[in-house]
């Protein structure tokens, strides 16, 4: 951190803030051995499924529904060759474009998702915490309720519900899905707030005569937010099975939206008796890898930055380096 | 119990901290011994290190011989058959070291039986409520749960149950900080009589110097992880050898206090210690050599020892190192 | 309350039976029936005034209510009953809102300077934050202040500190940007909550220093929480020595520290160890600690740890519990199982009371209760219990045990302090007297 170097910048400049996240990140590059291998192996295959999503275009050789190229069907199920490298499924569609365009659809429904969940359900851990009393007791019953369901039996309700309203599109998978994890947000955040609300900084903070909402904005958020991101990556890994469970079951988006592994997965199950393997295997190796890969960064992250988890990294000690003022030491 | 140029060093990201290094301490059959010195000057960690109680990470060399065996070089298991029955040790916050399912009994008889395997109940239980007695516990509680004590109680509780093996040092690590100041003078009763009472030794590691003034025989000072004066509790406290200790004694706020007084600039941080006198940075009393050469330990009258060069020895410092060092003013900002 | 009444425009708080409770949460079955667990008298009738400009230092021990009584006086936690009047404004009953604007003129410093800082704003927001709640100040003007702030704590130069974290700063240095984060605003008032006892011997020295200049420059008035007589001594005008939430003795700190009245102050003071090492560890100390709050001693509250109490200081049955058991600590083990066969179940003993029977064990009579009682009594003269008690009868199975009513102590003048013991109560001396020739 630069010491020296007075601006005449505004107080909250963005480097100040971004300064802030470095603080709460630090720790990740501190991370040594097991814990680092996870985070980098995981984060790797995280950003090649991310880079397959951006460069679905260039990368797919067919668009996802496409069954004709020059005038000429593809064949049905047909194996591995030049031309398709994945094969061809029952619908005479490129397996490998179904699933590259199929990153992108399950990337954009665990990013919808996420954003809604967080930021419903952080906002409302905050308030709950931080006040307490009634309004914590009503958001606690309803959101136990809510977790008291199995979440794939509610995400299906939801998504049978808003399959007439919405259609059955990025967003009802989405909105499906974010109703599941909003009281994982919320008692994660509350808990934590909870804890916080009794730090002295934050009686400080009243006693500077600050309102309820500066003190959450600004002694609370910050001490909170930090367990988020592990949270936030492991419920992406989890996610993911949820909308390929819904997908499987066929609650999932329509095939007519957009290429989804779970919808592929299940059209591949009676193929798999007949011995053609490639409909399922590519799909389902898709889900793998990627929740795989989620799953080692949230839990990477969630071992590095929560201190309960936290190995003290481990340095090897010389005591061989006797420098000359021990020398006259006895 | 002595120590030979024990040295202990963490790793750590930013380098190797030299908690303790090169420090040598006898601790004589039934001898009260006050280790004093800042937070992070290494006391604790000299406390652990005799034990061989280290985290990992850490390494540690020197001697540590307790009637002939080296315990630096033992083995765990050998370790933890001293621990007990020859050497104890009680903690600071006694709350977290006692298991708050487990009945004061059982913390006893557990204790007892791994060591002595061989006593049966009742001598277990006249054993305990002997040793809790004298530390002022009533026998009608000994089958109560810690979380009914107060905290001055635990801390009578602990000590007993390091007691009851009857161990010949006991080594307390700020055993008072947390407690209210009559219940820590009555704890510190219980310690400075422990001599009498049980022929056990003590070694007694705070930051205060009233206790260790009223509680303890000798005392030892400890600054950035070397002890730069030792001698009786009456001569270093009366007349003080090393310009720390005195300054230390000055700074100190008592009853008598009529004019406040503070030692310039911080403890140094332990990766990269001052060269030559460590306390040099801060000393009133610097040379030129205090810079460049590290003080050679003196011993003065009686059993006194010191590290400064201003006790010597004369011959090791150069012509031109015996003038004072010019102080530059040290800002607030490097301060504490 | 006509003892503390003074010149009005010179005080600045005045503090008139100020009572603070907590509830406490019971135990789960209490609170699935709905009954309330009690409450724990944190404050209990306090009453006090704070001149401009003075110090006054609050010293108590853990559980004395210091705490409290500085956050209630801040409005930061609600009173129970009394009021607290700051500067002719009464604030007690104000709603946080109203109390917000008043802020600005009464601050305070905690004790943990490594938690009173929010570890993820830097210094220079912490210290400024302040100016932006209050609005008083922000772009060039703001980053003025936060410096001028920070040099007067002897943070300088300041931009070396401006874009730090707490977590970069050493112990004494964030106590100097808490109390650059409390004098911002210029206040009136500074509670000071222990504001030195974390730090190390050497660094206190400059914190007290650097308040006591503070003091003088801006002309502050602060109230000086602690448990450390020894820095209170130094740093104090006015002294109030809390015991379970009320105050037992105030006065002017010479006062306090050369004569001592209360038994509690005296024992406090020779309890303090000293770096004399002439002196050892005294060994005529208050036994015990300071009780629970939650059920306080009956009469004066510091009665069962008092070396001097008599007939009138409020003994009750626990008392008598705690005497059989330091007794019995100190027996071999035969000896204790004699004595305890002999008394059945001292349990109800708890529940406090001045009237009670102590049960013979099985197989025994109240006869040999009373034998035990009287042999305890006859081996231990000087034990203070004995003093309280008016009548031991023997019945068939127990032994009836009457104790004299309690008075409750006033904090009454003596000299230039107030003091709070019947030592000191020529009417409670008086009826001491009555009841010994009843006895006799």
């Amino acid at each position: 951190m630069a010491a020296t170097e007075p601006t005449d910048r505004a107080p909250v400049g963005s480097k100040r803030r971004l300064g802030g996240l470095r603080r709460t990140l630090a720790p990740v590059s501190e991370a040594r051995g097991m814990t680092r291998t996870m985070l980098w192996f995981g984060a790797g295959l995280t950003l090649s499924f991310i880079l397959i999503a951006v460069f679905a275009p260039v990368i797919a050789p067919y668009d996802f529904d496409t069954f004709q190229a020059n005038g000429q069907r593809f064949a049905q199920l047909e194996a591995p060759s030049a031309d398709h490298l994945m094969g061809t499924n029952v619908q005479s569609t490129d397996v490998l474009s179904r699933i590259v365009w199929g990153t992108r659809t399950e990337l954009k429904v665990v990013l919808v998702s996420l954003f809604f969940s967080i930021t419903i359900g952080v906002p409302l851990g905050l308030l709950s915490g931080y006040f307490g009393g009634k309004l914590d007791r009503v958001l606690v019953l309803v959101m136990d309720a809510l977790f008291v369901f199995p979440f794939l039996l509610l995400a299906i309700v939801i998504a049978f519900l808003l399959a007439d309203k919405v259609g059955q599109g990025i967003l009802t998978a989405a909105i499906a899905i974010t109703v599941v994890y909003i009281p994982l947000y919320f008692r994660v955040v509350r808990n934590h707030t909870i804890s916080v609300r009794e730090e002295p900084f934050v009686e400080a903070a009243r006693a500077l005569g600050a309102r309820p909402f500066t003190v959450i904005r600004k002694y609370v958020f910050f001490n909170v937010v930090q367990n988020v991101p592990p949270l936030a990556t492991l419920n992406a890994a989890d996610a993911i099975l949820t909308l390929a469970a819904l997908g499987f079951l066929g609650y999932g988006i329509q095939p007519t939206d957009g290429a989804e592994w779970g919808y592929d997965v299940n059209r591949a199950v009676s193929d798999a008796a007949s011995g053609i393997w490639w409909t399922g295997l590519f799909p389902g190796l898709a889900i793998v890898l990627l929740v795989v890969g989620l799953t080692l960064v949230g839990e990477g992250l969630s071992e590095t930055i929560n201190p309960v988890l936290r190995k003290r990294p481990k340095v090897d000690v010389d005591l061989g380096s006797t420098s000359e003022d021990e020398a006259g030491i006895l | 119990m002595s120590v030979r140029a024990l040295r202990v060093y963490y790793g750590t990201l930013r380098g190797t901290v030299r908690a303790v290094d090169g420090v040598s301490l006898d601790i004589g059959a039934g001898e009260v011994l006050g280790l004093v010195g800042e937070s992070g000057c290494g006391k604790s960690t000299l406390g652990r290190g005799i034990l061989g109680l280290l985290p990992e990470g850490a390494a540690s060399d020197g001697e540590v011989l307790y009637n002939g065996q080296n315990l630096v070089t033992m083995s765990d298991k050998e370790l933890r058959g001293l621990r007990g029955p020859e050497l104890g040790l009680i903690f600071q916050e006694p709350m977290t070291r006692l298991n708050p399912l487990m009945r004061i009994e059982e913390h006893f008889a557990e204790t007892l039986k791994q060591h002595e395997p061989s006593l049966d109940n009742r001598e277990v239980r006249r054993r305990s409520l002997e040793t809790l007695g004298r530390m002022g516990i009533p026998p009608t509680r000994f089958r109560q749960y810690p979380h009914e004590f107060s905290g001055g109680m635990r801390q009578r509780i602990m000590i007993a149950l390091a007691l009851v093996l009857r161990p010949k040092l006991l080594i307390a690590d700020e055993p008072t900080t947390s407690l209210d100041v009559i219940v820590e003078a009555q704890i510190l009763r219980i310690l400075a009589d422990l001599r009498e009472d049980f022929g056990t030794a003590l070694l007694l590691i705070t930051h205060n110097l009233g206790i260790v003034a009223e509680a303890c025989d000798r005392v030892a000072v400890m600054y950035a992880g070397q002890i730069v004066e030792e001698g009786s509790a009456r001569q270093v406290f009366s007349e003080p050898a090393h310009p720390y200790t005195r300054e230390l004694l000055r700074s100190t706020i008592s009853l008598d206090t009529t004019k406040l007084h503070s030692i310039p600039g911080a403890p140094p941080n332990l990766i990269a210690p001052p060269s030559g006198c460590r306390f040099h940075p801060r000393c009133p009393d610097a040379m030129h050599v205090c810079v460049t050469k590290a003080p050679i330990e003196q011993a003065l009258d009686g059993s006194r020892r010191v590290l400064c060069w201003l006790h010597g020895p004369a011959g090791e410092v150069p012509d031109d190192g015996w003038s004072q060092l010019e102080r530059q003013q040290i800002a607030v900002a490097e301060e504490a | 309350m006509s003892a503390l009444e003074s010149p009005q425009e010179d005080v600045l708080v005045s503090v008139r039976g100020l009572k603070t409770y907590y509830s406490l949460r019971g135990s789960f079955g209490q609170r699935l029936v709905g009954r309330e667990a009690g409450h724990v008298k944190a404050v209990d009738d306090v009453s006090f005034d704070l001149y401009r400009g003075e110090v006054l230092g609050l010293v108590g021990e853990s559980g004395s209510g210091k705490t409290t009584l500085g956050r209630t006086l801040l409005g930061l936690v609600p009173a129970t009953e009394g009021t607290v009047t700051f500067e002719g404004e009464e604030i007690t009953h104000k709603s946080e809102r109203d109390l917000r604007a008043l802020r600005r003129r009464m601050q305070i410093v905690f004790q943990d300077p490594h938690a009173s800082l929010n570890p993820a704003m830097t210094i220079e927001q912490s210290v400024g934050h302040p100016l932006t709640i209050h609005r008083i100040a922000r772009g060039g003007e703001y980053r003025r202040r936060v410096s001028e702030a920070l040099e007067t704590v002897g943070l300088a130069p300041a931009e070396q500190f401006l874009d730090k974290y707490p977590s970069d700063l050493s112990g004494g240095q964030k106590q100097r940007a808490v109390i650059a984060r409390a004098i911002i605003l210029n206040p009136l008032l500074l509670v000071a909550d222990e504001p030195v006892s974390m730090l190390d011997m050497s660094v206190r020295a400059k914190i007290l220093e650097l308040m006591l200049n503070l003091k003088r420059e801006f002309r502050f008035t602060y109230l000086y929480i602690t448990h450390d007589l020894a820095t209170a001594k130094f740093f104090c005008d006015r002294i109030a020595i809390l015991y379970l939430g009320r105050i037992v003795e105030m006065g002017p700190s010479a006062a306090i520290y050369d004569d001592p009245k209360h038994p509690y102050t005296k024992a406090l003071l020779r309890a303090i160890p000293e770096p004399d090492p002439l002196r050892s560890v005294p060994r005529d100390l208050p036994r015990g600690e300071v009780p629970d709050a939650a059920s306080p001693p009956l009469g004066c509250s510091f009665h069962p740890r008092c070396s001097v109490a008599f007939e009138v200081c409020g003994w009750e049955s626990r008392d008598l519990r705690d005497l059989l058991e330091i007794r019995w600590a100190q027996l071999s083990e035969a000896e204790f199982e004699a004595e305890r066969s002999t008394i059945g179940d001292i349990v109800p003993l708890d529940a406090p009371s001045t009237s009670f029977r102590l049960a013979a064990g099985s197989g025994r009579e109240g006869g040999d209760v009373l034998t035990l009682l009287e042999t305890i009594r006859r081996e231990t003269p000087d034990e203070p219990f004995w003093k309280g008690v008016r009548k031991l009868t023997a019945a068939d199975r127990y032994v009836e045990v009457e104790l004299f009513t309690p008075l409750v102590p006033r904090l009454l003048p003596l000299g230039s302090s107030q003091v709070e013991c019947h030592l000191y109560d020529h009417d409670a001396l008086q009826e001491a007297g009555n009841r010994r020739a009843e006895t006799l």
